[in-house]
């Protein structure tokens, strides 16, 4: 099967390019992927992104090593979880998945489960691809596809992405199943966790279906994906259907606006490279030409996190502090600018950020000055509302 | 079902919708009917009718409505149709516990006590009261009115006082919300924070669910992309076409920005003043004034709306126009700019006041309207639909350009509980499927 | 966030340090808190790693699993955990005062007034952050059904005796926990940032380490540099120098040092077992020791800088003094402790795993209740709190500039004095709003009558005693400085949900016989 090649390769060229000479791009998998959707206005992290920088290195390289890491023990037990969902060839998946998606089905007394093994990412996914149709066609039958491989393409460039596994139902339809280590205790599991796992199989359900789109008739990809994860506080498995369609449309749509990358590298200064072998100095400017909308979210979702947290403290952004931080803050965007208008310093009286900002300022003053300890009740001297403005009573 | 409704005549289709409920209500073995109102659908010409009809059968019926001035109005709705017909009006022991125009009507009886009440055909009452009343013997029959904007813990509170029920709602506008988390109970089908209806199918899912068709309100201009936004499994349609009604104005536009967009949403139903982009806070002093602008406008060009109405031409007065916001805030600036203007009776709210409530033509200050940032409060579904589905003529949105970025720089990383029913579409679809409407009618802005 | 945190936030980044964000302390401190620091085994679901425990912050109690996937040492963990926090628990079970509830009484349906016990004081239980407070919900649940060789003979694996009761009370705590402006289980972290604006964000102020770091920087040091110190800082061997608090524990801290420890410990025990005679047993019993010292030092290692970092915060917490309706709030914690005791005490069942759904509203309808009344008792305890209500114009606050007595009309008028306040405030003022104002710590209202020139005129409704005369002192005079609130300053109680055996159809029904929940099954799974 033939990769998608939609875009020009004059853009992977200049992408190369910043990624820096021998530096193997970073693929990007679906984890990556759904992580856009926590800062889809950042361009640096587009550009980091799309150009398959690593980001990890990157952030090495600049002085603030990102801090996240994976203990061993979570990785053992998630491993010997997957190994115990899928044993027997998969049964008790086809049964979490007939049970949970479709028990009008004929239960699944056996199923098929195609070797799915081939050189390279190219052709596991074209394996994925034959072994998907032939699945379609066998009506009446249950297909487990274990790891299988997906290409998406991604701002011109193909992703490979390789979900737990795909059950193909008997009457044709598609489902991904999502298969992780955190335990849903009585019927309930950690909301954030369940919601990135729905983003992560968002993004295999968006692959899944550019491949369904290429089969005459096109089956269905479902909309609903399969969460597996461990009973309590066993290693039992148990499952939850959870419906996507709502991450679907948002990454679907992030990644239709990653064509934003040659916009974005159009606009790089000549000769700006992001090899991590550069120079400290150097690396620093090239990150610093693209621009980064840092918040604190972002701690949890990019490797870079705490160099644009720096830089964002140093230019005094208000939104280190918090996106919440900006939204009565109007124009005002820079903790010395705020300061300066609560203090009267600065700042147009008729704005009413400004206004507001000063009757803040003014009733935080007071209270702290009168706040006698204990009584709640309100002192006498109120100085502070002498700079509350006249006319306030209307 | 709406292939084959649209073959008839939208009065038809409605028509056959409401003997298809009043059926099952009367004579129907289900428990319960539940009924699903898209804006201006005649959702309190139904309830009035159901609950004449059930008088009229010899069935004691009790009403549940979710805000005093939702239970007096159906009071007065109901003298009008039936003055001779006995009314309780159960009310709170508050002051000013009910709308004094209640005391005009000889055959409505009040009283804070319901056992004063006893033996009336028809009690009508809030929810919160209604929790508070006991009785031996329920009511044969009730009907809950706004039962998607009623919460799962109310309708526990009173539903042992009644046998059967009809429900009837919108589910496009404001759901219920609680002010501490209720994560807790998230995916468990009586969730306490959920919505009546949600815990009610449930627990019931054979019971008989209807939809009204077809909205009398909105215009053949504004149905379609209300219904494809807000209600894209449940389409309906507008009760009038394209040309059945029109608002025209006697003063000719004098060229500015907020006479171009008033022109523009004459003649096509929408338009969007947009703004230069920039932040800004809350009370966007040109954005008010501009939302001020267009109002006084609206009243100085001697606007005049023909509609299935009324053949001849009637006066666009303050009366019928009216400002919605998101904020208590926004509300209260743009009053104050409207009475700089000299303009004093036109009604400005937010969301949730206007939720109910019918105008000829609106003026919207859009949600996000120079917001730094967007958040779940700005992109609710319901918020939205309530805005954009009050009007009867146009509706004028005011805005500042950048809320397209602004929506696609909003990350998407809400946490997901298990087993909860999907809201669909998200306030963020649904929010750009309105703004790439409106873009069609937009008239930039520079004040 | 309102502007006022906002610019307490904008003031710390400038200043360098921690501002202000309460003048008194809203939550009630125990003169003897039990503070709680607990790892837990990344990627399991409770298994704990260990913890220290007590209420002696210079003798904490370390309790350690060496192999947390052991069903056996867990078991023993559970049990010396039930050795101090029981104990602790049941000191403040036997000290009781006598107090009145409202009861319907069975046979009449009416409502009476009961003597029953109150307990004169309650348990406090204190964890480093949010997470530790899920970790402590998750203990009981993982406890409360298991049940002991007592209970159940022919238990496969009975738990130690008292670990079922363990997970009844922790499960208590976690539920309370809930409950807005309760104090039974407390996080340092929302401690500390209920009471201190820092320079960062909400979320960095989750880190225990980072937030004390704002409040009470080193000498020589501004609160940004010790924060970040605390955050990232790492020693040679790449290790945190400030472990995170918990219960999650730093993965190179799990796979650098955690691990091979553990490895050791596997081994040892398999050489134990594998012993042929006694003199090798006894040698290899020395290194299985040994091993087992090395993780137990492994978890003191990283579970005692937070212990230290949770009693210097309740230091600084005790510096401020108690809000004035704190107490009435510990009140209430103090019925919610002495209603579990009793029906642990009546040999009533463990909470169920999922509330019924009267239970449901039932735990709704009081925590909207209590977050109501938590909102309006601390601004009326702290002036800081209450300039937020006075900016967003749920509260105004002024200087009375006229009082003219007027009377209510019918048989027996009643004075309903107008008072006139001159307010720079901008309250959300409506025709006939009702807003309030405290009087000897109960609320005297009044309603919004208009505006006069620039100032607000109220009408006096209440408080003013039976007769036609004002009380003394109830009526506002001239020059007084009032502040009064839009917000009611008492919470009404709620409408009566049915009893669950009379659960409606629209909710299922009755949810029927309570069934005995069944332990989670034990599987080899336990261990893998």
């Amino acid at each position: 099967m033939p990769l998608p090649r939609t875009r020009g390769t004059a853009l992977r060229q200049q992408l190369a390019e910043l990624r820096g000479p021998d530096v193997p791009a970073k693929a990007l998998d679906a984890r990556a992927l759904a992580a856009l959707a926590a800062n889809p206005g950042c361009r640096r992290r587009a550009i980091l992104d799309g150009a398959g920088v690593n980001k990890a290195t990157l952030a090495s390289a600049l002085g603030s090593p990102s801090a996240f890491g994976q203990s061993q023990f979570a990785l053992t037990r998630g491993n010997a979880f997957e190994a115990k969902v899928k044993a027997d060839g998969g049964a008790e998946l086809l049964r979490l998945v007939h049970e949970k998606l479709d028990r009008a089905a004929e239960p699944p007394a056996h199923a098929r489960v195609p070797e799915l093994t081939a050189i390279g990412p190219e052709g596991r996914t074209a394996r994925t691809a034959l072994a998907l149709r032939e699945a379609t066609e066998a009506r009446g039958e249950w297909t487990l596809l274990d790891h299988p491989m997906l290409a998406l393409d991604v701002a011109g460039s193909p992703a490979f992405l390789e979900p737990d596994a795909v059950v193909v139902h008997p009457d044709g339809s598609w489902t991904v199943v999502e298969i992780k280590s955190f335990p849903m205790l009585d019927g309930s599991a950690d909301p954030a966790k369940v919601g990135a796992a729905a983003r992560q199989a968002a993004v295999y359900v968006l692959a899944l279906e550019e491949v369904a789109a290429r089969m005459e008739p096109s089956p269905e990809v479902r909309h609903r994906v399969l969460l597996v994860c461990p009973k309590d506080f066993s290693n039992l498995p148990t499952a939850s259907a959870v419906d996507v369609r709502k991450q679907r449309a948002v990454t679907g749509r992030q990644l239709a606006r990653l064509t934003r990358i040659q916009d974005i590298a159009d606009t790089l200064p000549e000769g700006t490279c992001f090899d991590p072998a550069r120079p400290a100095e150097e690396l620093t400017a090239a990150v610093e030409s693209v621009p980064a909308t840092y918040a604190p979210e972002c701690l949890a979702a990019c490797e870079l996190a705490f160099h644009c947290r720096d830089r964002s403290r140093a230019a005094g952004a208000v939104t280190s502090l918090g996106r919440s931080v900006r939204a009565e803050l109007g124009a005002l965007t820079t903790v010395p600018d705020v300061l300066a208008a609560a203090r009267g310093e600065a700042g147009d009286p008729a704005d009413p950020t400004v206004v507001a900002l000063r009757r803040a300022a003014a009733l935080r003053a007071e209270a702290l000055d009168t706040g006698a300890p204990g009584t709640g009740a309100l002192g006498t001297g109120v100085s502070g509302a002498d700079v509350l403005g006249a006319a306030a009573c209307r | 079902m709406t292939t084959v409704s649209e073959l008839f005549d939208p009065g038809t289709a409605a028509a056959r919708a409401t003997d298809a409920i009043l059926r099952d209500t009367l004579h129907g073995e289900a428990r319960g009917v539940v009924v699903d109102s898209p804006p201006g659908a005649g959702k309190s010409t139904l309830v009035v009718r159901a609950a004449l009809e059930l008088a009229d059968a010899g069935r004691p019926l009790m009403v549940v409505a979710q805000t005093n001035a939702q239970v007096d109005d159906l009071v007065l709705r109901l003298a009008e149709k039936n003055p001779e017909l006995p009314v309780g009006r159960l009310h709170s022991s508050d002051a000013d516990a009910y709308d004094k125009a209640l005391d005009e009507l000889p055959n409505v009886r009040k009283s804070a006590k319901a056992a004063e009440l006893t033996g009336l055909p028809i009690t009508i009452s809030t929810a919160a009261k209604w929790a508070h009343v006991k009785v031996d013997e329920p009511w044969e029959h009730a009907i809950v009115d706004e039962a998607y904007q009623m919460r799962s813990d109310s309708l526990l509170a009173v539903a042992g006082l009644f046998q059967r029920a009809l429900f009837v709602g919108d589910p496009g506008q404001l759901d219920p919300f609680a002010i501490v988390g209720s994560e807790q109970w998230a995916g468990l089908s009586y969730d306490p924070s959920a919505s009546a209806v949600t815990t009610l199918l449930a627990h019931n899912p054979e019971l008989p669910q209807h939809r009204l068709p077809v909205s009398w309100r909105l215009p053949a201009s504004a149905a379609p992309l209300v219904s494809a936004a807000f209600y894209p499994y449940t389409q309906f349609r507008s009760g009038t076409d394209h040309g059945d009604r029109a608002l025209s104005f006697a003063v000719p536009s004098d060229g500015s920005g907020p006479d171009r967009v008033i022109d523009e949403a004459a003649e096509s139903g929408w338009g969007l003043l947009e703004l230069p982009a920039r932040h800004t806070p809350r009370t966007d002093p040109e954005a008010v004034r501009a939302v001020a602008t267009v109002v006084r406008r609206l009243l100085d060009r001697g606007g005049a709306a023909t509609s299935e109405r009324s053949p001849d031409p009637a006066p666009l007065t303050a009366d019928r126009i009216a400002v919605g916001t998101a904020h208590r805030d926004q509300a209260a600036a743009i009053r104050a700019a409207l009475a700089d203007l000299g303009v004093t009776d036109v009604t400005v709210d937010t969301a949730n006041r206007l939720q109910g409530r019918e105008y000829d033509v609106t003026v919207v200050l859009h949600p996000l309207s120079g917001r730094p940032d967007a958040t779940a409060f700005h992109l609710e579904t319901g918020r939205l639909c309530v805005l954009a589905s009050r009007h009867r003529h146009a509706c004028i949105v005011v805005c500042r350009a950048g809320v397209g970025d602004l929506l696609d720089d909003y990350p998407s990383t809400e946490p997901v509980q298990l087993g909860t029913l999907v809201k669909f579409p998200d306030g963020w679809e649904a929010n750009h499927a309105v703004l790439a409407h409106l873009a069609e009618h937009r008239v930039g802005f520079e004040p | 966030m309102s502007l006022i945190s906002t610019l307490a936030r904008l003031e710390a980044v400038s200043t360098g340090r921690a501002q202000p964000a309460a003048t008194v302390r809203h939550r009630h401190l125990a003169d003897h808190p039990l503070v709680f620091v607990p790892l837990t085994t990344a990627g399991e679901a409770g298994a704990p790693l260990g913890a220290l425990v007590g209420t002696d912050r210079d003798a904490p109690r370390l309790l350690v699993v060496p192999q947390p996937r052991d069903r056996d040492l867990r078991f023993q963990f559970l049990a010396e955990l039930a050795d101090v926090v029981l104990p602790y628990v049941d000191s403040y079970a036997g000290a009781v005062e006598a107090a009145e509830r409202n009861e319907t009484d069975p046979e009449t349906g009416k409502r009476v007034k009961v003597e029953v016990e109150l307990c004169a004081d309650a348990p406090q239980l204190i964890v480093p952050s949010r997470a530790g407070i899920d970790f402590v919900r998750l203990l009981g649940r993982s406890m409360r059904f298991r049940r002991t060789a007592e209970q159940d003979p022919e238990a496969p694996h009975p738990a130690p005796p008292r670990v079922p009761l363990l997970g009844r009370w922790l499960t208590h705590f976690g539920e309370r926990a809930r409950v807005p402006g309760s104090a039974l289980l407390l996080a340092a972290t929302e401690l500390l940032s209920r009471h201190w604006a820092t320079g960062q964000s909400t979320l960095e102020d989750q880190h225990l380490g980072a937030l004390l770091a704002w409040i009470d920087p080193p000498e020589g040091m501004t609160g940004a540099e010790a924060a970040l110190a605390a955050e990232l800082a790492r020693d040679a061997k790449g290790q945190l120098l400030h472990p995170p608090a918990g219960p999650a524990t730093d993965p190179a801290f799990d796979n650098k040092l955690l691990a091979p420890a553990i490895e050791r410990y596997d081994r040892a025990r398999t050489a134990l077992a594998a012993a042929e005679d006694g003199l090798e047993a006894d040698d290899r019993l020395g290194e299985l020791t040994a091993a087992e010292r090395a993780i137990r030092d492994l978890v003191a290692s990283r579970t005692r800088p937070t212990w230290d970092a949770v009693w210097r915060g309740l230091d600084l917490l005790r510096e401020l003094p108690e809000g004035a309706r704190v107490e009435e709030r510990w009140t209430r914690d103090r019925w919610s402790f002495t209603s579990h005791r009793d029906r642990i005490t009546a040999g009533e069942p463990p909470q169920p795993r999922r509330d019924d759904a009267v239970t449901a509203a039932n735990k709704l309808a009081t925590r909207e209740r209590e977050q109501a009344r938590l909102e309006a008792q601390e601004a009326l305890d702290d002036p800081l709190v209450m300039a937020g209500r006075r900016l967003s114009g749920e509260a105004f606050a002024g200087e009375v500039t006229d009082v003219v007595m007027t009377y209510s009309e019918g048989k027996r008028p009643s004075p309903r004095p107008l008072v006139t306040l001159r307010t720079d405030d901008r309250p959300h003022l409506g025709e006939r709003v009702k807003v309030y104002r405290s009087l000897g710590g109960k609320p005297q209202s009044a309603e919004f009558v208009g505006y006069d020139d620039d100032c607000v005129v109220l009408r006096v409704l209440d408080k003013m005693g039976r007769g036609k005369e004002p009380e003394a002192g109830s009526v506002p005079e001239k020059g007084d400085r009032l502040c009064f609130t839009l917000f009611e300053h008492e919470q009404r109680g709620g409408a009566k949900l049915p009893d669950p055996e009379d659960t409606p159809w629209t909710h299922g029904g009755p949810p029927g016989e309570a069934t005995h929940e069944a332990a989670d099954p034990l599987t080899a799974e336990d261990v893998l």
